[in-house]
């Protein structure tokens, strides 16, 4: 099992990097909520963003999709880049950039609407599929990637909402992967789960790092080591540390992480 | 003694029970007012209201029941009730009796009886309505009420009393009314919701009520003095329509510009009320502003402004002023806009007023005109009810 993560890791830092964020600070108002992140999220990777409440954590996730433009009082400055590509440059559309950048949220939303609605949501508003054939494949590929399809597949007509609040979830990442994104944000996807629930969505997050980079921000720090081959550690708006999952759980270079993850701070 | 007097009397009794009991409570505990089950307030508050109410309902049972019957009478068994409550609660008051709770009860009582008033008038107007239009269909055949084409009332015989105009009246005005009143309420209730900063949205919000608080006669004299003759001068006289000032169309327009603030309001609360995460997840996905709110956003709240567009529908089926000086009195039916027509609320008031004799079937038509027009707003409202209701729990 070591050797395997090990054996991982150095296959993971001969991939590139996905996205780079240099110098970032976030202000809420008077708050200063994040202070000077520098971080290179690699692709196909799993990277887990971890720390106490109110850390930053979920303020530097929505930061990535500039989810942030839509709160009034939020000001972003430093650099962020998705392929080398600043994301703040004004000739980025953020409507754009969400559709590449996508994001599965704490609770589940499932739109109220059927659940084939649901994923055809991205591709439809994208022009994604040219015909309701490709559609229905599009639906499909990403409900069986959402491993949701067998539940689901005899009752797509019925509303989203009606699922149970694993399978919303599930249907939520579904929706995501439909867009086809590059990167996929989710923000404590499980802390609204049960156990088998949340052990199904990780699994998923496994499987969905062939096919592009996911970032994962969560309070366990069980779920972390598990999911994540790389994680980052938020402490009072500082990124504090980051690195491969092993050596930040097995060999914290800062007191502040050691203090969090074995429980003394957080 | 006039009753106002007895009612003085019965009230300083109470007030008298409130001091009279609670000192008493506090001297049973010798002073010390944790022996006691209660706070020393609530045994007052029970001797005040098992003074008071008693009383008071009495009062207004007999008034109600025989208003002809000797006020000595009704005071004097009135006051000796008061007293007796009094007492009662006086000799009842002891350490361990439960003031509290008895209070807790009595209140809740009043409550109930406060609930009860609305739903009692409501039936007692159904029914005065119900006795009233029964003596108008003893008197004219209700086919020729209800399918009649011709409304011409006269006082003395030979009068036609067909609804239908009236009721076509009332249809076209309303829906041109909601014509107007739903597309521009809902924008500007989307504009608010979704657009507008807080900043703006704390300034234009306020503006928009305040026209719900022009009252409608105010709104008629517009009607009648600036729309109408605008409407005359520049749309149906050059389009060879007609040349009547007051006409569908101005009271239409009026009537939908009184509903906007109805319709934008309700619907912003409705819109408001859904949840911040579904557009968040149509943001995440790439929609633009517009299309989270098409796709995402309206069809959530479509429930709940369907139920605020029956109710402005209807209000604008029972709105009268803006009719009488808007869109004139003659019951007529038309497809053209631009000509007078009237409703049957303006015709209830019609034939109504003046020196009128109760039992000519004139005047007591407007009695079954009411109850037709109740029984469709109280349709619409329990459709909107049902509507909201049914939809609701979908999403939640």
């Amino acid at each position: 099992m070591n050797d395997m993560r090990v054996a991982e890791a150095r296959m993971q830092q001969q991939t590139d990097t996905k996205i780079s964020a240099r110098g970032v600070q976030v202000h809420y108002g008077d708050k200063h909520a994040l202070k000077d992140v520098n971080v290179d999220i690699l692709d196909k990777t799993v990277t887990a963003f971890i720390g106490p409440s109110g850390c930053g954590k979920s303020t530097f996730l929505r930061c990535i999709n500039r989810m942030n433009d839509t709160i009034d009082i939020c000001r972003v400055a430093g650099r962020i880049a998705l392929d080398g590509e600043d994301i703040y440059d004004r000739r980025v559309d953020p409507v754009q950039l969400r559709a590449r950048v996508g994001m599965v949220f704490q609770k589940p939303n499932p739109f109220p609407k059927s659940i084939y609605d649901n994923v055809a949501y991205g591709p439809r508003i994208h022009g994604l599929a040219r015909n309701r054939a490709e559609l229905d494949e599009i639906v499909e590929k990403s409900l069986r990637g959402a491993a949701l399809w067998n539940e689901v597949k005899d009752r797509l007509n019925d509303p989203g909402t009606g699922l149970s609040g694993g399978q919303q979830q599930r249907l939520c990442i579904a929706r995501a992967v439909a867009t086809q994104p590059e990167v996929l944000l989710m923000d404590e996807p499980c802390s609204a789960l049960d156990p088998i629930a949340t052990g199904q969505i990780e699994e998923l997050i496994d499987q969905l790092r062939t096919e592009f980079s996911l970032v994962i921000v969560t309070h366990s720090m069980q779920q972390a080591a598990r999911v994540s081959q790389k994680t980052a550690f938020f402490h009072l708006g500082n990124l504090v540390e980051y690195g491969s999952t092993e050596d930040i759980f097995t060999n914290p270079r800062d007191p502040r992480t050691e203090s969090y993850i074995s429980g003394r701070i957080g | 003694m006039p009753v106002s007097w007895t009612l003085l009397i019965v009230l300083a009794l109470a007030g008298a029970g409130y001091l009279l009991t609670r000192m008493r409570a506090v001297a049973m505990a010798g002073g010390d007012t944790r022996k006691l089950h209660s706070r020393p307030g609530h045994y007052g508050w029970n001797a005040a209201l098992l003074t008071a109410l008693p009383a008071i309902l009495l009062i207004a049972v007999w008034r109600f029941v025989q208003p002809a019957a000797g006020t000595a009478l009704i005071s004097m068994v009135a006051l000796a009730l008061a007293a007796a409550g009094l007492a009662f609660a006086l000799i009842r008051t002891s350490p361990s009796f439960r003031a509290r709770n008895a209070v807790e009860g009595m209140v809740k009582g009043l409550l109930i009886a406060c609930a009860s008033i609305a739903i009692i008038t409501t039936a007692g107007i159904v029914l005065s309505m119900l006795f009233e239009t029964g003596q108008f269909f003893r008197q004219y055949p209700w086919t020729e009420f209800f399918f009649g084409t011709t409304w011409s009332p006269k006082f003395g015989g030979g009068s036609q009393l067909g609804m239908l105009p009236l009721l076509w009246g009332t249809l076209y005005i309303s829906l041109i009314a909601l014509l107007v009143a739903v597309p521009i309420g809902l924008f500007a209730a989307i504009y608010m919701s979704e657009y507008a900063s807080m900043r703006m949205r704390g300034v234009v919000k306020p503006l928009i009520e305040v026209l719900a608080g022009i009252p409608t006669i105010v709104y008629g004299l517009f009607a009648m003095i600036t729309v109408g003759p605008l409407l005359r001068d520049w749309f149906s006289q050059p389009l060879g329509l007609g040349a009547s000032a007051s006409s569908v169309m101005t009271a239409g327009l009026v009537m939908g510009v009184m509903l906007i603030p109805f319709v934008s309001s309700l619907s912003d609360d409705i819109i408001n009320a859904v949840p911040q995460s579904l557009r968040d997840g149509a943001l995440g996905l790439g929609s633009t502003p517009s299309e989270t709110i098409r796709k995402v956003v309206l069809p959530a709240a479509l429930p709940g402004i369907v139920g605020a567009v029956l109710l402005a529908a209807s209000r604008a089926i029972g709105e009268t002023m803006i009719v009488v000086l808007g869109a004139g009195a003659s019951a007529r039916m038309g497809l053209n806009p631009f000509e007078a027509m009237t409703t049957i609320t303006v015709k209830i008031v019609s034939q109504l007023t003046g020196d009128t004799d109760f039992a000519a079937p004139e005047t007591l038509v407007a009695f079954a005109l009411g109850l037709t027009l109740f029984t469709v707003t109280l349709g619409l409202n329990i459709v909107a009810l049902y509507v909201v209701r049914k939809y609701r729990e979908q999403y939640e």
